[in-house]
């Protein structure tokens, strides 16, 4: 961590309190992430997690506080890998269009894609071991496949930042260990992490930085949360429901 | 038959229903794609309803042009339904019911305040349709064709844009792009399509063109492009050959269109049920 200092910071988050119409869930966060970080975000359930993710992407204003981001994020800085919706169970698609359209904002007011979108997508298809499956309907595939289209369309948007809101939430123990590996390396390709995860295990395995949300909160390396007096406290009480 | 049908397409008002149809049918259904996945499906139905609402009110008021009341309540209350459908307390659908069936009830009171003699008759023509679409005048199939060609330029440009925004909202808001703008943008077409086909099946209809062709082509395709494509050309061919049919049958022209349509789903339903597609 010696180096971490001349890290360019790419979000910092001061006093920031996140909540829905002016009612806090979780108060008084501080933290920064810097290039190159993988900071993951643990706490009990409606501790507000999702929440403090979707406040810093700006689809729920913050109650208090601020978020700086650093410029060099701009637009296609950020990618996001959502939780499923209800809407997509369904939906009548192609994995080749729902990659291509995490290029929407790389195309800017062109109102079709260029061949280098297309290749990007292609590249990320690849990237993510999906291109065979590049002509399938996005509704027939596993939830493992599905994911892992997601994350192609998110890194389509972003060379910087991906913000993940629980990945493995409902997959098998097989296909959630494969995508943890699929995001390491991401993150060994230089792309900075942000994710929300119940599996602390996971969290501890493969994070630089922890931030715990709850009733006391935590920011630090991995190392000292493990150290700390309420990681330990989590980690006791997350490993006896485990 | 050919002979007949060769004979009925001398006839301009006949030509001009067959060019208005099958633009009306274009249009909602390259609109019904979205909406239908987005489960907004009865957003064609509230806003007809509010539709028959105003023009009650322009009856009553004896207006020459119904359509300066007309369009801007229809827009309005679009607006308005989109806008509460994701973030209020009162879910969507309960808006939209509240506000379909509000503007139905209110239409009708209001109608009984108008000094017309055919009641029922009236009504019956707003909500079902009437025989105006083989009484269209050359202004007014050339408005219904700039209408139709600007909603497609829009479609067209924004297809990808309008795939994005309906596949995943949050997704396309966090990379930066203005959802809002495009929901609003929905909300506006809908509304002018709504007003338009209006003429063509009335306002209780109109949510069959706007649904069907988009169901029915989700039966048979996976790919959204291939959807869009397919829900547009089976629109296009139940509208043509709905009114045709009426024209030959002498049935009204709206409930015919919307059969047609019907039947077309059930052939798409058919053939994805024995091509083992759910």
């Amino acid at each position: 961590m010696s180096k971490a200092d001349d890290k360019q910071t790419l979000l910092e988050v001061k006093d920031l309190s996140v909540g829905y119409e002016g009612h806090p869930i979780a108060e008084h966060l501080n933290f920064t992430v810097k290039e190159g970080d993988y900071l993951c975000i643990v706490g009990e359930n409606g501790s507000g997690k999702t929440t403090l993710m979707k406040t810093l992407l700006n689809l729920t204003k913050p109650v208090s506080g601020t978020i700086n981001k650093s410029e060099a994020l701009g637009i296609g800085g950020i990618g996001y890998l959502p939780q499923q919706t209800e809407v997509q169970r369904d939906f009548p698609c192609t994995v080749k269009e729902v990659v291509l359209s995490g290029c929407i904002m790389r195309a800017g007011r062109r109102p079709f894609f260029s061949r280098e979108e297309k290749q990007l997508a292609e590249t990320n298809m690849e990237r993510m071991d999906i291109l065979p499956l590049a002509d399938r309907c996005y509704r027939e595939l596993s939830g493992g496949q599905q994911q892992r289209v997601l994350l192609a369309r998110a890194l389509c948007a972003t060379r910087k930042l991906l913000l993940l809101d629980e990945p493995v939430a409902g997959l098998d123990p097989k296909v959630t260990a494969e995508l943890y590996r699929m995001i390491d390396s991401l993150h060994k390709d230089g792309i900075t992490i942000i994710m929300v995860s119940h599996d602390i295990a996971a969290a501890l395995q493969y994070a630089t930085h922890i931030l715990h949300v709850g009733n006391r909160m935590f920011f630090g390396t991995r190392g000292e949360y493990r150290s700390s007096k309420i990681g330990q406290l989590f980690l006791a009480q997350e490993g006896r429901e485990g | 038959m050919m002979d007949k049908l060769a004979e009925y397409l001398q006839y301009p008002f006949v030509r001009y229903a067959l060019i208005v149809g099958v633009l009306i049918a274009l249009c909602s259904s390259m609109l019904g794609v979205p909406l239908v996945l987005k489960r907004f499906s009865f957003i064609g139905d509230g806003l007809s309803h509010v539709a028959f609402g105003a023009m009650c009110i322009a009856t009553v008021l004896k207006m020459s042009n119904d359509m300066l009341l007309i369009m801007p309540v229809t827009i309005i209350s679009a607006v308005l339904i989109l806008r509460t459908g994701t973030n209020t307390k009162i879910k969507g659908d309960a808006v939209i019911a509240m506000i379909s069936v509000a503007a139905l009830a209110f239409g009708y009171l209001i109608m009984n305040f108008s000094n017309t003699t055919n009641l029922a008759g009236d009504v019956c023509t707003t909500l079902f349709g009437s025989t105006s679409i083989l009484t269209l005048n050359k202004a007014e199939v050339w408005m219904c064709i700039i209408m139709s060609i600007a909603v497609l330029t829009v479609f067209v440009l924004l297809y990808h844009r309008i795939f994005a925004v309906t596949f995943d909202e949050n997704f396309s808001r966090a990379i930066g792009l203005d959802t809002e703008k495009y929901n609003l943008l929905i909300a506006v077409i809908t509304a002018v399509i709504i007003v338009l086909a209006m003429n063509l099946v009335g306002s209780l209809l109109i949510s069959a063109l706007i649904i069907f062709p988009a169901v029915s082509a989700m039966r048979l395709f996976h790919s959204y492009a291939r959807v869009t494509i397919f829900a547009a050309v089976l629109s296009v061919v139940c509208a043509f050959s709905g009114i045709i049919l009426s024209i030959l049958a002498g049935t009204p022209v709206g409930s015919t269109i919307v059969g047609v349509n019907v039947l077309a789903f059930a052939v798409c339903w058919l053939i994805s049920r024995l091509g083992g597609r759910k």
